[in-house]
């Protein structure tokens, strides 16, 4: 019998947890927006990764044209906004936008949500649930500290850097944010599975069929060669079945524990009816030709949920879609990706009418739940880490250039790839102390090019606690701040200005006082939520 | 950029270091004064300030002072003055096989059941209270301790109508219940009665989340991943950092509106706080050796906070690898298993030579044990009844509950339950921790009480 006895291990390395490579620091020159409309001159330190050569430009180039004032952004929509029954009714706006491209996407670029507010509402979703043709990667492409191209399937963390990249670049930003969703879903680990290759690919599956049939995605899923390492399905045979992909496809997948959609009975045959799929090990390969084996396959009755049949693998996942209690486990479930409050039960018998009428279509029920009230006139929800890292570089502007993210996103709690369990992501503890210690250092580590050099730069002398939040918040693509935040942060402005007791104080505190603050809205609630 | 900007690395760590070593070597005597006079740390440009314990009549010098709420440290010395307990739970993720743990090599259906991954006779340590068991080699150390009488073993603990999902099984476990959907677990609900409402030390999993076992509804509580130092990195120098820390502080303590921004506020006002506590705390050295490997490495952070007197009364840590072993489990057991219980064995040999040994208590445990039956993998599937042990030098020492045998087995082909996880906890809340169970276990009334804890 061709049963590997043992795995290949694959050694995790460890996390290069402070690893710093040499750079050169210097003092460059850039313009800045000054707040006013006009550019103003601002130093800052520049990290070269290789040696410069004495005497290279460092700045800051001709003067940028002085900027029109803030545009008052339009209020009616440039065109008729038609919107389906039940959807929400409210004006659809700057804000509006702002929080659909935080649930459905990693926020906005500068610019993007006015151009949403033009499309209206159901124009807006659309353009994120039907995007046309592959998606375009815009801006720098990725790097790790040593300035190399990333090497995803074969470099340490560079899995993670590839997805988080695609997630701060693309203009397909919900195909992305989906595939988070089912990664989340139908969570599988590099822990268990032999090639990063086979993670990735995984990925590739859940863009490819983010918006298509939920049973098809399924079934797609339970012959993915990650999958079926990480949840046993290619050691599952007729004469020894086993039952690890059988439990969690009901209780994780489709049907949900605890509400008596099954036995433990239907367990064990649907486990019968998955057999006979298996795979080649080799040393170079790791695991690999993964194929289906009829004579492994357990040709006799299985009864399931009641049902008795030669079930296969593709009648086991038909079985559980098929189940009169799915379509609620699958939309509320996808419901709670995007709203934090569980739907009420008339909304929620909508969605499912919505999803067994159009055949188990995702897309149909998605672009429901964005265009639900509740999405708009709801409470906001703490973002995933790694949503708010990829809106964070987004905001500032910052490419993926350092491999800091790795391990910042773990102890943040979100390293992609990488989910704690088969359950995903725990979205109800994304935050305690130590959590929330990696979210403030990300930020530190986010506003690395941002930050002023309190000693050497000749900072201000004069900035007032307005000027300079408003500085900040321009730094960070002028996000709404709650209004006591803004008054705190307006506090902290004159608190620090009562510091400054000699005049060699005047510039650096100042410059320190920017520095908090731009690390102050960086861990603020308006930064964490969306 | 460096990642801990300068500022950030003055506390001084041979300082530091030397004034936990005072601590082990006053163990048993509450900390150790600090003579009068002694200088400043040279270089680092802080000072230290000295302050009298009232609880415990000590002095006991700090350094980098003005970080340090002083009164944390009081109400912490008060407590290990007063030989607070501490109750350590270490939580084996995943379903440990019991069947290899204690395996029943005397069990004729043994064998038969297990035809690949039965532990042979003789390859382990014979279970002195039922000689049918024996110790898997790589639990050696806690067959050393439970030769010592230091270990209370539950050979096939769990509840009626077992439920084989991790998460929902798990989940029964943390919250003391068999519930789902409770918001508290059962040493958050009883740190939410006993506990302080400024100290996060109290409740702390030694982890990158917080454990919801210890999940409270109004008490502030703690996760770190790092034994070696909490501190949060900005570009950002006193006096105005200082500053920063209040905004921070105060983002936290403002009203909120949602669940999703208390959730953010309570967050940041707990960082706020672990920050301030843990500010002087970071190096840290051990009276005995430890094994290299995390999980013992942060059981001897554990060890030195406990002897520095930090205020913890609850603290919980998972078990390094995980159990869920469906297939090869031979290996990735002997491996997690050696690793989990010679860090336990250091551990409390750490506490013994400190003194310590009669505060803590620790508790073993894991949502289920697996199938007797072994699968076609070389594995074993989710089961019914497991393990779960209770360690150090106040356990009982006895076994709580029979190995019911493998030749009769439940419904579903599993060991049958011989004593109630619910009765476990019942026991170390009035034995151990000298509380009511009947306040934090529904039901309690209803469970037998094993004697846990020596008299």
């Amino acid at each position: 019998m061709a049963i590997p006895q043992q795995k290949p291990v694959a050694a995790r390395p460890k996390p290069r947890r402070h690893k710093r490579p040499r750079v050169w620091k210097d003092k460059h020159y850039r313009w800045v927006p000054d707040g006013a409309g006009d550019w103003r001159v601002q130093g800052f330190v520049f990290r070269h990764r290789h040696k410069p050569k004495k005497g290279h430009f460092r700045g800051p180039g001709p003067k940028p044209a002085r900027q029109a004032p803030a545009a008052v952004p339009p209020v009616a929509p440039t065109r008729s906004d038609p919107r389906p029954p039940g959807a929400f009714q409210g004006a659809f706006g700057h804000a509006q936008a702002v929080r659909l491209l935080q649930r459905a996407g990693f926020g906005p670029v500068p610019g993007q949500a006015d151009e949403l507010v033009a499309l209206g509402l159901a124009g807006a979703v659309q353009s994120l649930t039907r995007p046309s043709g592959s998606a375009h990667l815009s801006g720098p492409s990725p790097r790790d500290d040593d300035g190399n191209p990333l090497a995803p399937a074969d470099a340490w963390g560079h899995d993670h850097l590839w997805w988080l990249d695609r997630m701060v670049r693309t203009n397909q930003p919900l195909v992305e944010r989906m595939a988070l969703i089912w990664h989340d879903w139908f969570a599988t680990s590099n822990a268990n599975v032999s090639k990063t290759q086979q993670m990735i690919d995984q990925s590739n599956l859940f863009r490819a069929r983010c918006f298509g049939s939920f049973l098809d995605l399924f079934r797609a899923v339970t012959i993915d060669p990650a999958m079926l390492q990480w949840l046993n399905g290619n050691e599952n045979f007729k004469w020894a079945p086993n039952e690890n992909y059988a439990r969690e496809m009901m209780e994780l997948f489709s049907l949900g524990a605890d509400r008596g959609a099954y036995s433990e009975d239907d367990i064990r045959e649907q486990a019968r009816a998955l057999t006979g799929w298996r795979n080649d090990w080799s040393g170079e390969e790791g695991a690999h030709n993964f194929r289906f084996e009829p004579k492994w396959h357990d040709t006799g009755t299985k009864t399931v949920f009641g049902r008795a049949g030669n079930w296969g693998w593709e009648d086991a996942c038909r079985l559980c879609v098929e189940h009169p209690l799915h379509p609620s486990f699958f939309v509320s479930k996808l419901w709670s990706y995007f709203v934090p409050t569980p739907p009420s039960d008339s909304v929620r018998e909508g969605l499912e009418g919505t999803y067994v009428s159009s055949g188990w279509q995702i897309r149909p029920v998605l672009e429901a739940i964005l265009m639900s009230p509740e999405l708009y006139e709801g409470p906001p929800m703490v973002k995933p880490p790694v949503v708010q890292l990829a809106t964070m570089l987004r905001a500032l502007g910052r490419p993926v250039d350092t491999g800091a993210w790795v391990w910042l996103c773990e102890e943040a709690g979100q390293r992609l790839f990488w989910p704690p369990n088969v359950s995903g992501w725990d979205d109800a503890r994304w935050l305690d102390t130590s959590r929330m210690r990696a979210r403030w250092n990300m930020v530190t580590y986010a506003l690395e090019e941002v930050s002023v050099d309190a000693w050497n730069d000749d900072y201000s002398t004069t900035e007032t606690p307005e000027e300079a939040l408003a500085r900040a918040v321009a730094a960070w693509g002028s996000p709404e701040l709650r209004s006591e935040h803004r008054e705190e942060l307006l506090d902290f402005g004159r608190r620090s200005e009562t510091l400054i007791l000699a005049n060699w104080q005047k510039g650096p505190y100042r410059a320190l006082r920017q520095n908090a603050l731009l690390q102050l809205i960086g861990v603020s609630p308006d930064t964490i939520l969306q | 950029m460096s990642p801990r900007p300068s500022h950030h690395s003055c506390c001084d760590g041979y300082t530091r270091s030397q004034l936990l070593r005072s601590a082990a070597a006053e163990a048993g005597q509450g900390l150790p004064a600090i003579e009068p006079g002694m200088p400043e740390p040279a270089g680092t440009g802080l000072s230290r300030r000295k302050f009298l314990s009232r609880g415990a009549g000590l002095a006991l010098a700090v350094y980098g002072a003005s970080k340090i709420p002083l009164s944390a440290f009081e109400t912490g010395i008060a407590q290990a003055a007063q030989g607070d307990k501490i109750l350590v739970s270490v939580f084996f993720d995943g379903g440990i096989d019991a069947l290899s743990v204690l395996a029943p090599v005397g069990d004729t259906r043994y064998a038969q059941l297990r035809p690949n991954l039965a532990l042979p006779p003789g390859a382990g340590t014979t279970f002195a209270e039922d000689t049918s068991l024996q110790w898997h080699p790589s639990a050696a150390a806690l067959a050393t301790l439970h030769g010592e009488g230091k270990v209370s073993a539950f050979p096939a603990i769990g509840y009626d109508h077992p439920d084989q999902s991790h998460f929902t099984s798990r989940h029964y476990y943390e919250i003391g219940e068999l519930q789902v959907g409770y918001r508290t677990g059962w040493l958050g609900r009883y740190l939410d009665a006993v506990g302080d409402d400024e100290n996060p030390l109290q409740g702390l999993s030694l982890d990158g989340s917080l454990s919801p076992m210890i999940a409270t509804a109004e008490k502030p509580v703690a996760a770190i991943d790092s034994v070696d130092g909490y501190d949060l990195w900005s570009r950002v120098s006193d006096p105005i950092e200082a500053e920063m820390f209040r905004s921070f502080a105060r983002f936290g303590s403002l009203p909120a509106d949602s669940p999703g921004l208390a959730q953010v506020r309570r967050a940041a006002s707990q960082t706020d706080k672990l920050r301030q506590d843990l500010a002087g705390v970071g190096e840290f050295s051990s009276p005995v050796a430890y094994p290299d490997d995390w999980f013992a490495h942060k059981l001897a952070g554990l060890a030195a906070y406990i002897a520095v007197g930090l205020p913890m009364r609850v603290v919980t840590v998972r078990a390094p690898g995980g159990y869920d072993t469906h297939a090869d489990q031979a290996g990735d057991l002997e491996d997690n298993l050696r690793r989990t219980c010679e860090g336990i064995l250091a551990f409390q040999r750490d506490l013994e030579a400190r003194g310590l040994a009669d505060r803590v208590l620790i508790e073993m445990w894991s949502e289920f044990g697996r199938r007797p039956e072994e699968n076609g993998s070389l594995g074993t599937d989710h089961g019914a009844a497991g393990c779960a042990f209770v360690i150090g030098s106040k356990a009982k020492g006895e076994m709580v509950g029979e190995f019911p045998g493998l030749s009769s087995l439940d419904e579903d082909d599993n060991l049958r339950v011989t004593s109630d996880f619910r009765g476990m906890y019942c026991s170390l809340l009035e034995q151990w921790l000298e509380f009511d169970a009947e306040a934090i276990i529904p039901g309690a009334a209803g469970f037998a009480r094993p004697t846990l804890v020596k008299a």
